[in-house]
């Protein structure tokens, strides 16, 4: 992986969000939504980010494809192969001719489709926007868009509506797909589907990523999801990453003890392998007053002294992992692959 | 709850599986669609329309010039039409004669059985330009061989002889229109205002709102006398007419303005509008190609709410006599001759315009009511 | 398995329809299960399968215009003299005195939205008096003293302070914890728990889950879980129900129905979930098409236009019913099952 080139480079990233209150709605404090974050994503990667509600993984991407304007931190991005560009502080009209280059996937298929266009508008507008203006041009590669993602070219004058949860996504993964995008920014792209639609939506992706070279930023909270799709994950917790690893290494042996809960705490759908959980105390910590030290001390079961006083910094434990822990080293934490591959559902 | 969960999957996928056209009908289709299943809204439309025609069209309803008086035929009641003569259908009226009850001083009115007086529609009366510029004298009904202004009240006349239904039709152009005219003088205001708020947020948020909020806690009564008594006397009816809808725009935006910024705030947060901007929409496209077609139809609905409050403002401010004032006609000021209850008691017909008031604004209220709940996409 | 014990809560052939303008839906078709104390029975099944309706079906709380039109439910209830009794909870009237009596005391239910199942100007603890002051004959002071006990023992902490605070100042797992001891007021013997994890984080979700199983040891009451999440199902159910379009498709003790699925919807399903342990970065295999619209539900089976097994001119002309393949454990498909004769 190492000898790959490094599509995306995040340093530092953080975004806070200042807390308003009274008359004259001043800032009393601020949400760390986002508290220094550092990874790097190769080229043609899936890499995941994970962790629970609140943790910041959203607000993450969203300053990394700049829907949102990063409070501090340096987001380097290579464009067509040539020297990486830092897009965090560009002015809209810097970001213009580069935003082509990232696109978006959400996670509610409702919302992220306007009730009011067709699926051509839709789909043709980052083309119309980027210089296509020639209809019959437009129309001709929204058709094969369409039949890219799973859907019949007919479609083209139907209005969102018309569809399924599973349907509009692979609308909206047409619509990201227009301008031959290297990197797609997915977030939570099949939590809000029925489970039988999910695995379909997964395949479409895993089917064009290697038709098309992409690279994903793949986030979620469902860890059997990224297991399956992503190459290397980080894992979040409270605005920062605790532990970042190649995915099998990280659910064979993580080396945060949050990652380690997480791990445990996913229910497996296989009855035979019902096992003692570790149950984590209390609640995920605010990030408006996030605790002292290490923010997952509260709850850390392999705290001491020094975690309370100390931010542990995120090290390099392995080659290619590195975690954030004043204990990695020491800890001999359970991962999830020890267990014996089982036989679920007869075919 | 789940229930609302499977409802409204329920609602996607039955799209899905009817008819082609669902699946290309725009969002206004769909929207009048769903109206069109609100029985009490579409009729409620009906009558609204009904009221829009009676506008256009006020000097063919009317019968005789609302302006002509004559002292000898004052407050005169209503005059029963009569439909059948001898068994068969011919409407007619009685010829009516006036004088002075000498003991209470007090006009009263005989009508005379014998003289027969025959209705007619689309009969021929006082000239007018229809829609103003087309010449024409022809009306809906009139009488035949007699001048209708002597002899046709149908309901009734004012105290200084004028035909109430004819003054009625006239006042019913003046205050729908002085709504519509209001309505969207603060549809402007409130739609830059309200989008300049919720779009750019920060300090101009700041402002309005703060503006908003002191416009709003000022008793409508007495910001409307001060200003209605700002209007000078000698201004013409025209000058007058439209200094009162500014005066009742004046707060009526306020209400647009919230709503608008509102939609902007929700809408901003929208995935669809992020989508556009990672598209590389510009600023101006993503708020009139997503941002104001996602909001317009709840726009048209706040509109029709809002109308009945404009007249319902314009009548109180006539009938106060801080409006609109004689020689123009409105409901309002119709209804300021019923101020007294001496008035009300002896001539009650001069209370009439009070029902199309009621009418009017109910018909609205349903109307919005209907279009609200169409406009809203997870309606069903 | 004590399953040759008498179930607390039998549902036998329930029918709920909601009478829409633009046709009938048939929420729930036929689902037959049992409930037994002690044990927790999962409903699990996509989004329009019915499983919530089911649940509302049993409190005798279904929204309009839906009805139950047929189908017994029959509650085991305890008399005074300490016999036992059944209920046809299908024959009482939806706000008769007996039907309040049980709603909340015998059978209570846990909604998947923690924030809006509460009421946010009330207190934790006043709502919780309040309904225990419904269905007990208790002092406020002995209800306030029973709702500490109550939050302590769902885990919540500082049990006392808790009691006078309201839901917003709660965070979401703490809120659900605070439902369930609402629910548990009453001592129900029967506790449905509809998606009661589905808003929750994956810690959050094991740190409920394992309160529910440890209250059901501590009160052995029966648990009724609906969800989507299989993992759930697997972690925490004795018998599985899997419902598809308001049909049970297959039912049984869940290490059958995980282990030796029969219905090829429930092999389909659990072999699309992809799995920690399942190979990355390969094909799922899936479940072609969409779930369809309870309004234009497939003739005969409902799944056959999805099926990977279907058998034309049988499947989609015949209802398949539920027929026994193993110890307890029933599938309503065809490849189990005669085919009825041509025309009946």
């Amino acid at each position: 992986m190492d000898n790959d080139q490094v599509l995306l480079e995040v340093k530092g990233l953080q975004k806070f969000f200042p807390i308003r209150k009274g008359f004259w709605q001043r800032a009393v404090g601020q949400v760390r939504a986002v508290d220094g974050l550092n990874f790097h994503i190769y080229k043609g990667e899936t890499f995941g980010i994970v962790g629970e509600s609140g943790c910041g993984k959203t607000t993450a991407s969203r300053c990394i494809v700049r829907a949102l304007q990063p409070s501090a931190g340096e987001i380097h991005f290579r464009v067509d192969d040539g020297e990486m560009t830092d897009i965090a502080n560009l002015s809209r009209d810097e970001l213009q001719p580069l935003r082509r280059h990232m696109q978006m996937i959400f996670q509610d298929p409702f919302s992220s489709l306007n009730p009011r266009m067709t699926l051509f508008d839709i789909i043709g507008e980052p083309l119309l926007v980027n210089g296509v203006t020639d209809r019959r041009q437009r129309v001709e590669r929204v058709e094969e868009l369409l039949a890219l993602v799973g859907l019949r070219p007919e479609f083209l004058q139907r209005f969102p509506h018309a569809f399924s949860g599973g349907q509009r996504q692979r609308i909206g993964i047409a619509r990201a797909l227009a301008l031959n995008p290297s990197l797609i920014v997915a977030d939570e792209p099949v939590s809000a589907l029925d489970v039988s639609v999910q695995a379909q939506i997964l395949n479409l992706l895993l089917e064009l990523q290697e038709r098309l070279g992409l690279t994903y930023l793949f986030v979620a909270h469902d860890l059997s999801v990224v297991k399956h799709i992503c190459d290397r994950v980080a894992v979040m917790y409270v605005g920062r990453v605790v532990e970042t690893a190649e995915t099998q290494q990280l659910f064979e042996s993580p080396k945060h003890p949050y990652t380690e809960a997480l791990l445990s705490a996913v229910p497996l759908p296989d009855p035979t392998l019902r096992s003692q959980r570790i149950i984590l105390e209390g609640e995920v910590a605010d990030p408006a007053n996030p605790p002292s030290g290490c923010y997952f001390h509260p709850r850390c079961r392999y705290a001491v002294d020094l975690c309370r006083e100390r931010t542990p910094e995120l090290e390099e434990v392995a080659p290619g992992h590195a975690v954030s822990c004043h204990r990695a080293l020491e800890l001999d934490l359970a991962g999830t692959l020890d267990a014996p591959v089982p036989q679920t559902a007869h075919s | 709850m789940t229930i609302e969960q499977s409802v409204e999957v329920g609602q996607e996928q039955i799209t899905v599986d009817s008819e082609e056209r669902i699946f290309v009908a725009g969002q206004m289709q769909l929207m009048w669609w769903r109206f069109r299943k609100h029985r009490v809204a579409v009729a409620a439309t009906v009558i609204v329309a009904a009221f829009y025609v009676v506008v256009l069209g006020a000097d063919f309803f009317a019968y005789t010039d609302p302006e002509s008086t004559e002292a000898y035929r004052s407050l005169m009641p209503p005059q029963p039409v009569r439909f059948f003569d001898d068994g068969r259908l011919s409407p007619h009226v009685y010829a009516v004669s006036g004088k002075r009850d000498l003991r209470t001083f007090k006009r009263v009115y005989e009508a005379d059985p014998d003289q027969k007086i025959r209705l007619r529609l689309f009969a021929r009366g006082y000239k007018y330009d229809f829609l103003g510029f087309i010449p024409s004298d022809l009306h809906l009904f009139g009488v035949v061989g007699a001048r209708v202004d002597e002899s046709l009240f149908f309901l009734g006349t004012d105290s200084l002889g004028r035909d109430v239904w004819s003054r009625l039709i006239f006042a019913t152009r003046t205050s729908l229109t002085i709504g519509l005219v209001a309505v969207a003088l603060s549809l402007v205001l409130g739609v830059i205002l309200g989008g300049i708020s919720g779009f750019y947020g920060g300090v101009a948020d700041n402002i309005i709102q703060r503006l908003i909020e002191i416009l709003r806690s000022i008793p409508t009564i007495p910001l409307w006398m001060g200003l209605a008594a700002a209007v000078p006397r000698e201004w013409s009816v025209e000058q007058v007419y439209f200094a009162i809808t500014i005066v009742i725009a004046l707060r009526g935006w306020t209400g647009l303005a919230r709503e608008v910024r509102g939609r902007f705030l929700s809408l901003r947060e929208e995935d669809f509008v992020t989508a556009a901007e990672l598209a590389g929409c510009s600023r101006k496209r993503i708020i009139f190609r997503h941002m104001v077609p996602s909001f317009q139809s709840h726009i048209i609905a706040t509109v029709t709410l809002s109308l009945p409050a404009m007249i319902l403002a314009e009548t109180a401010l006539s009938f106060l006599g801080l409006g609109l004032r004689p020689p123009a006609i409105s409901w309002g000021v119709m209804l300021q001759q019923a101020q007294n209850v001496e008035t009300v008691a002896l001539s009650p017909w001069l209370l009439l315009p009070a029902i199309p008031v009621v009418v009017v604004i109910l018909a609205f209220n349903f109307m919005g009511d209907g279009l609200r709940d169409a406009a809203d996409p997870y309606g069903i | 398995m004590q399953n040759d014990s008498q179930p607390i809560l039998s549902v036998r052939n329930l029918k709920t329809n909601f009478f829409t303008d633009e046709g009938v839906v048939r929420a729930v078709d036929g689902a037959t299960f049992d409930v037994h104390l002690g044990q927790t029975l999962g409903i699990v099944g996509e989004s329009g399968c019915g499983k919530s309706v089911t649940a509302l079906s049993i409190l005798r709380i279904v929204p309009r215009p839906g009805r139950i039109v047929d189908g017994e439910i029959t509650l085991r209830r305890e008399t005074e003299n300490g016999q036992s009794q059944d209920v046809a909870l299908t024959s009482l009237g939806e706000n008769s005195r007996e039907m309040r009596s049980i709603r909340g005391a015998e059978i209570a239910l846990v909604f998947q939205e923690p924030m809006t199942s509460l009421s946010p100007v009330h207190t934790i603890g006043n709502q919780i008096i309040g309904a225990a002051r419904l269905h007990r004959q208790i002092s406020k002071q002995e209800a306030r003293e029973m709702v500490i006990e109550l939050l302590g023992l769902v885990g919540i902490p500082r049990a006392e302070s808790a009691v006078d605070s309201y839901p917003m100042q709660l965070s979401g797992g703490m809120r659900q914890r605070a439902l369930i001891a609402l629910a548990l007021s009453c001592d129900p013997r029967v506790l449905i728990a509809d998606e009661p994890t589905t808003a929750l984080d994956v810690t959050t979700q094991a740190q409920i889950l394992d309160l529910l199983r440890s209250l059901q040891d501590q009160k052995g009451m029966a648990i009724m879980l609906i969800t989507h999440n299989m993992g759930v199902i697997a972690e925490m159910a004795d018998q599985v129900v899997v419902m598809y379009l308001g049909r049970v498709v297959e039912e049984g003790p869940v290490n059958a129905v995980f282990g030796e699925s029969k219905h090829p919807y429930t092999q389909s399903l659990l072999r699309s979930i992809p799995s920690i342990h399942s190979t990355p970065k390969v094909q799922l295999p899936t479940i072609t098409g969409t779930i369809p619209h309870p309004y234009n539900r497939p003739a005969g089976c409902p799944f056959h236009p999805r099926c990977p097994d279907v058998i034309p001119g049988v499947c989609d002309k015949h209802e398949p019913e539920l027929h026994t393949v193993g110890d307890e454990h029933l599938v309503s498909c065809f490849l189990y099952h005669p085919v009825p004769e041509a025309g009946s």
